[in-house]
């Protein structure tokens, strides 16, 4: 009856309000509690996007913000300058571009997050990198 | 062969680890196990008077360590089993009265003569913790399905992992009415969110209050329905795969524990 009522009123279980809160405490908790996992990460994340373009290492920057149902990695990440893609995939070799303002690639955060990237591919064609500025939900 | 050494432990206190000791001890001695219980908490001894053995103390843990005293002469034996007795720990005395490596000397001590030695971990994750731990093999963690316990437990999980102790995980309290109608998190929630083995169920009842009034473990009490639940429980610290009681069937026991705790 009570169950039939909350369902009626469109009220959410406690139970789901206590998983999800604990689920984004205890990410952050984790977090908190692992310093060098975001040096890694940093370290990591560095690595794979230098990859494609040139990045500024000194002045990466990492946070993670509590968000109303999701915990989000914010990364900035200033670009320096634009690789010229390898040749051979029949797209006109593009000129190395120098990106004026430092642009933010804000990267899907998760508590241990993988970024895919395979070594030895040759890398896209990346004239100008977007600021995406929507942070996806955290797993 | 030495015995297992497993420390009961929660971070959060009034969780239970005192009481899931205590009927954890009992529970194995019935089935005729050997087993020890150290009462870990310096200062705040309770093992004894959950038992009804407050009386009988003569000697703690405290003055084993500083060799005040033989193991053998601390121990109490409890009468209702030839098999079980335990180690109060010490009233009076701070936690740093006792170190690391004298609790963990006593417990291995403790294992050469039992086939359970159970430690029963102060709350918190300070000095009392680390005593507590210091000489365990495996750790079972109890929390009860609440926000504030679950993250304690997940904390003294990440301590555990460290020490690469296997845990096991008792979920202590639960109200299988208020899971049912999605007020409560339900066992299942609680293990994915801790990541730990399940070790047991223990669903909330007034009769292990009344029990531990007396000073009687729950498994003496042959109309408790609790008692089943921790020999289940023992059985399965043993080896034994005992499958888990369904709270939400509509058997005897889901209905009973539901008309008790619709309330």
């Amino acid at each position: 009856m009570i169950e039939w009522l909350k369902k009626f009123l469109g009220t959410p279980p406690s139970s789901s309000t206590a998983k999800e809160r604990l689920r984004l405490v205890l990410m952050t908790d984790h977090l908190a509690l692992a310093p060098e996992i975001i040096e890694n990460m940093k370290r990591d994340l560095v690595d794979v996007i230098s990859r494609y373009v040139e990045v500024d290492r000194e002045k990466l920057e990492i946070e993670f913000e509590r968000e109303d149902r999701a915990l989000a990695l914010m990364a900035s990440i200033p670009i320096i300058s634009v690789n010229r893609p390898s040749g051979g995939d029949g797209e006109k070799p593009a000129v190395k571009e120098r990106v004026e303002d430092a642009q933010t690639a804000a990267v899907p955060g998760s508590a241990a997050p993988s970024v895919n990237a395979t070594p030895g591919e040759p890398p896209k064609r990346r004239r100008r990198k977007k600021t995406s500025s929507k942070p996806a939900t955290a797993h | 062969m030495s015995g297992r050494r497993i420390v009961i432990t929660s971070g959060k206190g009034g969780v239970g680890k005192t009481t899931t000791t205590a009927n954890l001890g009992a529970a194995l001695a019935k089935r005729g196990a050997r087993v020890i219980l150290v009462d870990a908490d310096i200062g705040l001894r309770n093992l004894d008077l959950v038992l009804g053995l407050e009386k009988r103390i003569v000697f703690d843990v405290v003055e084993v360590a500083e060799g005040r005293c033989q193991l053998r002469q601390a121990l109490i034996k409890d009468k209702r089993f030839e098999s079980l007795s335990i180690l109060p720990a010490a009233q009076t005395r701070d936690k740093d009265a006792i170190n690391e490596e004298q609790f963990a000397a006593i417990v291995a001590q403790a294992a050469e003569q039992a086939d359970f030695v159970l430690i029963d971990c102060p709350a918190g994750i300070e000095a009392g913790f680390r005593n507590a731990i210091a000489g365990a093999k495996e750790a079972i963690v109890v929390t009860t399905p609440e926000v504030s316990a679950i993250r304690d437990a997940d904390r003294v999980v990440g301590k555990l992992n460290e020490k690469q102790l296997p845990i096991r995980l008792i979920v202590n309290r639960l109200r299988p009415a208020m899971v049912k109608a999605g007020d409560m998190l339900s066992v299942d929630d609680v293990c994915e969110i801790l990541a730990v083995e399940l070790l047991g169920i223990v669903p909330d009842d007034e009769e292990i209050i009344d029990t531990t009034n007396r000073g009687e473990p729950i498994v003496l009490d042959e109309t408790a329905k609790l008692r089943v639940i921790y020999d289940k429980i023992a059985r399965r610290m043993e080896g034994e795969l005992v499958p888990f009681t369904n709270f939400d069937a509509q058997g005897l026991f889901g209905r009973l524990f539901g008309a008790l705790k619709a309330g």
